[in-house]
């Protein structure tokens, strides 16, 4: 029987059934879910790591030891993982070693639309392209192959539109895999002399691969009925839009192993059919190829670098008639994601938006202080710039920076890659002060555990790192801790902080109110009585609190009677339901 | 058969996941070839959230694009008008009248349209408006807003009733399905 899976869950369900024995990965969207459906399953081993280099490290020693395995992550954590990557292609791989990538064309959740296929062509890594959930679950088993044939780890890369759609699964069994550890320098310890021998043999690799990719099943044609005579080049969800818009009229070559790409099979298509169009989301890859190997193809002159294509977007490309549609005339206001109602966070950016501070800010739901009224950020780049960046900010110039300026990151992206910016704050000395906002889970994700929470992928009790410790132990003197609920602390330990000519850190503790062990407290209400309409409340941003009729008023739906409105209320009017 | 497509919008966290289950549980039961699309991460932090659902003998796109959707079933009223352009021409519009402001309206930068609904009406939009979230508290919980939805929207389907109340047993939790299958069924007969 069929079951409906998302992408990311078949995937996992691939990895488990071709004998993966161990993931490990860093979350991050559209990646997160492969990892935590992995889990779920009793006779395998499955982690999160602090960050993404340390998963794929932890991916290959067991793939050295023996034991097929995985790390995930999502395109831009692969930029972290990319150090292990260049060599370990040299290297090769004892059992199997996958690595998941995800793209994020659109940027639902994402900082940039960097294209994950670079990678596997700089490295010279397979790459496989799923185009649905049931070939996320065979391309896993595929992949392992792939790896163990051909010595090489492999990529299964998905996008966000393939991760989290759910299409019908056929589940298969597990197979066990186990290969010996036989000690071997010359081809595991990459030292030049050894690494010099492994290069050609990457070189010869690759070429064996293309050999591959011109006969194996994951690339395939299509011949279609004959009514468009010119062909189309495609692959992952660009084909699922293809086949929406053309059905069976048209030819297409699936691709999906997409490096390397093949020559003749490419040469072979495009015989057979009048124009040919490649359709690819992001980056022109398979485009240039066929350009390189003499065939002329339209790509990127008719199909964006930019954002997620959809059956609409191809449609148009080809001029056939738009969809008839209706509208509103009224102009419909956005809607922005926000800090959620009662969010720990929200009582430190008002503190910080109220004493115009410069915010050099990091990734995580915190990012969302940038949104107004709050405003309270002035950069966000990658994992861990704040606490680096604010170094470089204030050793820029010798003005009154340093007293105006402080980094946030949460706690998840400080164990992530924050700390080694803390160490150069420490060690080069910048009068920086970092804050920490330590809402005890990596939240932006959906909740996943990390270092710092004491609990491992399962739930259960690891080990956990001590945040004021680790900071105190790489030299930073004045470590404290705020609740971020209680505003008048806040503003005096930033002040005080800011004021100090040394380094310093505040930790800004408060678990997410999502955390099912959170207990939210009755909700609040207004007194219309009492209140005078002065909207101090409502420069909190809280997405629970609006303004009708002269006055604020609370939905009890959203509420969930954190309290920090009451704090800026000179007027008394907020109490709490049932008091 | 042709595809069908099915939108289900609203606001992050108003429990659209849910609704999604449901229905890919249930028409995937019926034989049916089924995609359901939605996008996780930042969207779900009470921004805008949409979810695809589309069934047929062979789907290929996981989403719907504009003029497409047969029916579109919102949580919140600003999210239906907002999505309104995905709908087909027939199409409906099945939604929640409740009212849920966006930053930029708390904040005074934007206003909420008044009337919304009625302006999709004299365009010719069918246009279903429910008061969800009173009849989901009249079965027990507020939460079960999606599943009156549901209800409301299985009117239109000619898939037998017990077969939606046996998919509301296989998604939901034991101790929610009494109150789900109430809320289903006041969404169903109002």
């Amino acid at each position: 029987m069929k079951e409906l899976m998302i992408g990311n869950a078949a995937l996992a369900r691939g990895l488990y059934e071709a004998g993966c024995s161990l993931i490990s990965s860093y979350p991050g969207t559209p990646s997160t879910e492969i990892t935590e459906e992995f889990a779920k399953y009793d006779d395998v081993y499955c982690e999160w790591a602090p960050n993404e280099k340390v998963a794929a490290e932890t991916a290959f020693g067991a793939s050295l030891k023996g034991k097929r395995s995985a790390c995930c992550m999502k395109h831009v954590g692969l930029n972290v993982a990319a150090d292990l990557l260049f060599t370990v292609s040299y290297s090769g791989v004892n059992a199997g070693m996958i690595i998941c990538v995800a793209d994020d064309p659109g940027m639902h959740s994402s900082q940039n639309e960097q294209d994950s296929r670079h990678y596997a062509i700089a490295a010279k890594v397979p790459m496989l392209e799923p185009a649905d959930s049931q070939e996320a679950l065979d391309f896993a088993k595929i992949a392992y192959e792939i790896s163990e044939r051909f010595d090489t780890p492999v990529f299964v890369k998905m996008c966000t539109r393939m991760a989290h759609s759910q299409s019908l699964v056929e589940k298969g069994e597990r197979t066990e895999v186990s290969k010996e550890y036989v000690k071997n320098p010359t081809k595991y310890i990459m030292a030049p002399a050894n690494a010099i021998k492994r290069h050609p043999f990457v070189e010869e690799r690759t070429l064996k691969l293309t050999e591959y990719a011109e006969v194996t099943s994951l690339n395939k044609i299509e011949t279609g009925s004959g009514k468009y005579d010119f062909g189309i080049i495609t692959s992952s969800t660009s084909y699922q839009y293809v086949k929406e818009v053309f059905g069976d009229d048209v030819s297409v070559l699936k691709l999906g192993l997409v490096n390397p790409l093949p020559v003749k099979l490419i040469q072979d298509f495009a015989s057979t059919v009048g124009k040919v169009y490649v359709i690819e989301e992001l980056d022109p890859i398979i485009e240039t190829h066929c350009k390189n190997i003499g065939i002329d193809v339209c790509g990127k002159e008719k199909f964006s670098m930019i954002g997620e294509f959809s059956q609409k977007i191809i449609a148009q490309a080809f001029g056939l008639e738009p969809k008839e549609t209706v509208s509103a005339d009224s102009p419909i206001p956005v809607r922005p994601p926000m800090m959620c109602a009662g969010c720990p966070h929200r009582g430190m950016f008002y503190v910080l938006a109220k004493n115009n501070i410069t915010v050099i800010g990091d990734i995580g739901c915190y990012t969302l202080g940038t949104m107004p009224p709050l405003n309270a950020m002035d950069m966000m780049i990658d994992m861990g710039a704040a606490v680096s960046g604010l170094h470089g900010f204030l050793k820029a110039d010798d003005d009154d920076t340093e007293s105006r300026t402080v980094a946030v990151i949460g706690d998840s992206t400080f164990i992530h890659s924050g700390v080694t910016g803390l160490m150069n704050i420490a060690y080069n000395q910048s009068n920086a002060t970092v804050i920490i906002l330590d809402n005890s889970i990596t939240g932006m994700t959906g909740h996943q555990q990390n270092p710092a929470t004491g609990y491992n992928i399962k739930g259960d009790p690891a080990g956990k790192v001590d945040l004021e410790s680790l900071c105190r132990s790489v030299g930073i003197k004045s470590v404290r801790v705020v609740d971020p609920y209680d505003l008048a602390e806040c503003e005096k330990a930033v002040k005080e902080e800011l004021a100090k000519k040394e380094p310093s850190v505040i930790i800004s503790r408060r678990p997410c109110v999502l955390l099912k062990y959170v207990k939210p407290k009755k909700p609040l209400r207004i007194d219309p009585e009492k209140c005078r309409g002065c909207k101090r409340c409502m420069k909190l941003g809280c997405p629970a609190i609006s303004f009708r009729d002269k006055h604020a008023v609370v939905d009890n739906t959203l509420c969930i009677g954190c309290g920090v409105c009451s704090e800026l209320c000179p007027f008394e009017a907020f109490e709490r339901e049932g008091e | 058969m042709e595809t069908k497509n099915i939108m289900i919008v609203g606001v992050g966290g108003q429990g659209s996941l849910l609704a999604s289950k449901l229905l890919g549980r249930l028409l995937a039961d019926e034989g049916y070839d089924v995609k359901v699309s939605e996008v996780h991460g930042m969207s779900q932090r009470g921004g805008s959230v949409v979810t695809y659902v589309r069934f047929g003998d062979k789907v290929y796109s996981p989403v719907i694009d504009e003029g497409e959707a047969d029916f579109i079933v919102s949580f919140e009223k600003l999210e239906a008008a907002r999505y309104a352009k995905h709908l087909r021409k027939d199409g409906k519009i099945i939604v929640n009248t409740q009212q849920i402001d966006p930053m930029p309206v708390i904040i005074g930068k934007e206003e909420y349209p008044e009337n919304i609904l009625d302006e999709l009406t004299a365009k010719g939009v069918h246009v279903d408006a429910i008061d969800a979230l009173s009849l989901a508290c009249d079965a027990g919980s507020a939460k079960a807003c999606n599943i009156v939805l549901m209800g409301n929207l299985a009117r239109y389907f000619d898939i037998p009733y017990e077969k939606w109340e046996q998919a509301i047993e296989k998604c939901v939790k034991p101790n929610f399905i009494d109150i789900n299958k109430k809320a289903f069924s006041l969404g169903y007969n109002n």
